[in-house]
């Protein structure tokens, strides 16, 4: 697993290479060059097992503390993701907790952007110092991260609490070829947010349960005078992936390549989805500013009243009914995501988790970083921005009792999850998908052409 | 002690160096530093274009020669950039140009609080780039943005247009932050190049008879070629190789229709993590802004002025 040094010293320099002549015409950056660091089997030190940090699991800390050096000082450089769940001062909290039980060990957490935290893992960690201890790894990463050596396989030191007591579908984030590569942090997807004054102003009592009663809702709600009943985050970029990956579900079709690298997403549930997604578009039932709008753009829509429904992430609930930010605070309900036909919801796998990696010099203090803020006690510490992944806390009233709607709404979608494609060429595809969506979107090209279009891109993109 | 009993003894001089050495001496740290970071990064840019290199692939480079240049100069989504860099540059280029005239015409006329103008004039230009695009997101965004607000008030729009979410509208609201911010940039270049005009040529010719576009277009224009022309290669080569304000305002979209060449790059690069592509288009749209550097320069000869 370790990477020679005249190796990662080249890579360095074709980064800086590149770096230059690229942005030679834009603006450069450049790398540094690596320092290999012992494999992640290898024991960091045969130091006495640490006390049981505040908040963590048993099982996490008897798992990762088998090897953990409890008296040598050192740093644990962590790159995360800004959000609004687990915000900076979260995760401040989770660290002074971590540091308060290892004393040793200082955490120096960096938090990106999301549309930063894959360039800057694979910048840093191949190109550039590998200076991460834990990198923040969203679920179509495994496989690329993994082919390109940057994470450390962890499946024999995952506690048995987790395995057994974490969703199924969480560990989907973290997996490639049957092997886990990260400890699930965050499990989310998206859910159907919907404004109640507007539902029932149209005579609509209880929210649809498939995409043809969104459908005939949003006509009746745009009969009322909203002149868009529906807002979605449909930029090219990764939001408009996950939209149309939940949509694809939904209309049976999860599947977007075979084992054989054979495209499926042009047909069945993925063609059906664009399909669908088109037509709300020319019905005038969906914001056509949806195209150049992020998640944080629905709320920002949805919380001055101007559309009925959307679908987001958990933190959009607490944005779109915080009395600060939303002029309809308190009118804002969630339910499952529809689904349509024989399926009864379905949910795109925003979840993400925390990879150890390879250059890593302390594997087993960072393993056991990661299991501290995915324990089951640091997971309900902000429910209302992120749920837990954990399903016993779905049982536990003290932690559902905030939005028992939210909670009831995640069960059911928890447990049938779906992964946009686990391909290391996946950065390749998603660029290519998001294309394709806004052409049909815009009317440029069919549902079928565009997505037909990419099919026969994908020998390029997997040589 | 009287004055003038102590005498300088005389200095031992030593042979002085030849002048090119000093010269060399003074010349040599600053040529090593742009050596290191200038064309030795730029060699191995070279060097790399010419093998298949992937980040998420360490280990397998095999050498493609010139592959990667060949790949794209056949790729229709090189061209299709290409010509969206040429559109936005041209477009900006000679709107940015013909206001910036204008308003340096304008700055120059002798006017109480003139000094408050040329302040305000300026500001655009002082503010950085991505204030510059978030600003200008704001004011675009269908729903609350001022745009909207202001043209359905006047009554020039019934509804609200979404000016970023088009293909047809969203390049043009790209330029106009451009033009926006750049404008003021040409306009104080222009002025200089304008106070530069003997005033007694304006003179003698209203004597002759002619008229404010006469003068305008016999001697104000004229002048001011040389300074036009360093202006048009300034904002040209800035132009083609726009990146910041489109990333800002649209990303690229939608549907890839205000992807410009730099931005193609940078997915590429960037995204994709394909080196060996990235440092292909990196020397082909360098060689694009040089070859458009020298029709300006020969132009600039022709007009018997060179900036050497």
């Amino acid at each position: 697993m370790t990477r020679s040094v005249a190796a990662t010293r080249g890579i360095a320099w074709r980064l800086l290479g590149t770096a230059t002549a690229v942005l030679f015409v834009a603006s450069a950056c450049s790398s540094s060059s690596a320092t290999p660091s012992p494999a992640f089997t290898q024991p960091a030190a045969s130091q006495p097992a640490a006390s049981q940090p505040a908040g963590a699991s048993p099982a996490a800390s008897a798992a990762a503390s088998q090897a953990i050096d409890t008296t040598t000082p050192m740093t644990l450089n962590v790159l995360l993701m800004q959000q609004a769940a687990y915000s900076a001062s979260d995760i401040q909290a989770m660290d002074d907790a971590f540091t308060k039980a290892y004393p040793n060990i200082t955490i120096n957490p960096e938090l990106v952007s999301y549309d930063s935290l894959h360039d800057k893992i694979v910048t840093a960690q191949v190109g550039g110092s590998g200076k991460y201890d834990v990198v923040l790894m969203d679920t179509p990463w495994p496989a690329e991260l993994v082919t390109a050596n940057i994470v450390s396989d962890i499946t024999s030191k995952v506690p048995a609490d987790f395995t057994s007591g974490v969703f199924d579908s969480a560990w989907t984030a973290a997996k490639y070829n049957g092997k886990v590569y990260g400890v699930p942090w965050i499990n989310d997807t998206k859910f159907f947010f919907y404004n109640t004054d507007m539902f029932a102003k149209a005579g609509i009592a209880t929210a649809p349960k498939t995409w043809d009663e969104v459908e005939a809702d949003a006509k009746l709600i745009k009969a009322t005078g909203v002149k868009y009943p529906i807002t979605a985050s449909w930029k090219q970029a990764e939001a408009v992936i996950c939209d149309w990956t939940q949509l694809a579900a939904a209309f049976g079709g999860s599947d977007f390549v075979d084992a054989s690298g054979k495209a499926l997403f042009n047909q069945g549930g993925g063609l059906a989805a664009l399909t669908f997604m088109k037509k709300l578009i020319d019905e005038g039932l969906v914001d056509p500013a949806s195209l150049s709008q992020t998640e944080d753009d629905v709320n920002s829509v949805m919380s001055a009243g101007q559309s009925a429904m959307a679908l987001n992430w958990t933190y959009g609930l607490s944005v779109m009914n915080d009395p600060t930010k939303s002029k309809v605070a308190g009118k804002m309900k969630v339910a499952p995501s529809p689904g349509e036909g024989s399926v009864t919801t379905s949910g795109v796998n925003g979840g993400m988790s925390l990879a150890v990696t390879t250059t890593t010099k302390h594997p087993n203090e960072a393993l056991a970083y990661a299991l501290f803020l995915a324990s089951e006690s640091s997971q309900e510490m902000d429910v209302a921005n992120a749920l837990p992944m954990w399903k016993a806390s779905f049982d536990n009233t003290n932690v559902t009792k905030g939005n028992p709607d939210l909670f009831a709404a995640a069960k059911i979608q928890f447990a049938g999850l779906v992964a946009r494609p686990v391909v290391p060429y996946y950065t390749k595809l998603s660029n290519a998908l998001q294309d394709a969506i806004q052409q049909t979107l815009l009317g440029k090209k069919t549902p079928q052409q565009a997505l037909d279009d990419v099919a026969a891109q994908l020998p390029t993109f997997q040589q | 002690m009287a004055v003038g009993t102590l005498r300088r003894a005389p200095l031992k001089r030593s042979k002085p160096w030849p002048e090119t050495w000093v010269a060399a001496a003074f010349v040599a740290p600053a040529a090593l530093v742009i050596f290191l970071v200038v064309v030795v990064p730029l060699a191995r840019a070279a060097w790399m274009s010419l093998f298949d290199i992937e980040l998420t692939r360490p280990g397998v480079e095999p050498f493609v020669g010139l592959g990667n240049y060949l790949t794209q100069l056949t790729s229709a989504g090189f061209w299709d950039s290409v010509f969206k860099a040429l559109f936005f540059t041209v477009v900006t280029t000679v709107l940015e140009l013909s206001l910036g005239v204008g308003l340096a015409m304008l700055m120059d006329q002798p006017m109480r609080l003139r000094w408050v103008l040329r302040s305000l004039v300026i500001l655009p230009w002082a503010l950085p780039t991505i204030v510059n695009a978030l600003m200008w997101r704001w004011i675009d965004n269908a729903t609350y943005g001022s745009l909207n607000a202001l043209l359905t008030q006047v009554g020039a729009l019934h509804d609200y247009v979404p000016w970023l979410s088009q293909d047809t509208t969203a390049m043009w609201m790209v330029i106009i932050a451009d033009v926006w911010k750049m404008t003021p940039f040409c306009a104080i270049l222009i002025l200089a190049g304008l106070q530069g005009i003997d005033r007694e040529l304006f003179e003698a010719a209203r004597v002759d008879g002619a008229g404010t576009v006469a003068i305008f277009r016999r001697i104000i224009l004229p002048l001011l070629t040389p300074i036009i022309l360093i202006v048009l290669v300034l904002r040209t080569m800035e132009a083609f190789k726009v990146f910041d304000i489109i990333w800002i305002m649209t990303g690229g979209g939608p549907a890839s229709s205000t992807q410009t060449v730099a931005i193609y790059a940078y997915r590429t690069a960037y995204q994709g993590y394909d080196f060996g592509q990235g440092a292909a288009l990196g020397y082909l749209i360098a060689i694009a802004i040089m070859l458009l550097a020298a029709v300006y320069l020969w132009l600039l000869r022709r007009t018997g002025t060179t900036t050497s």
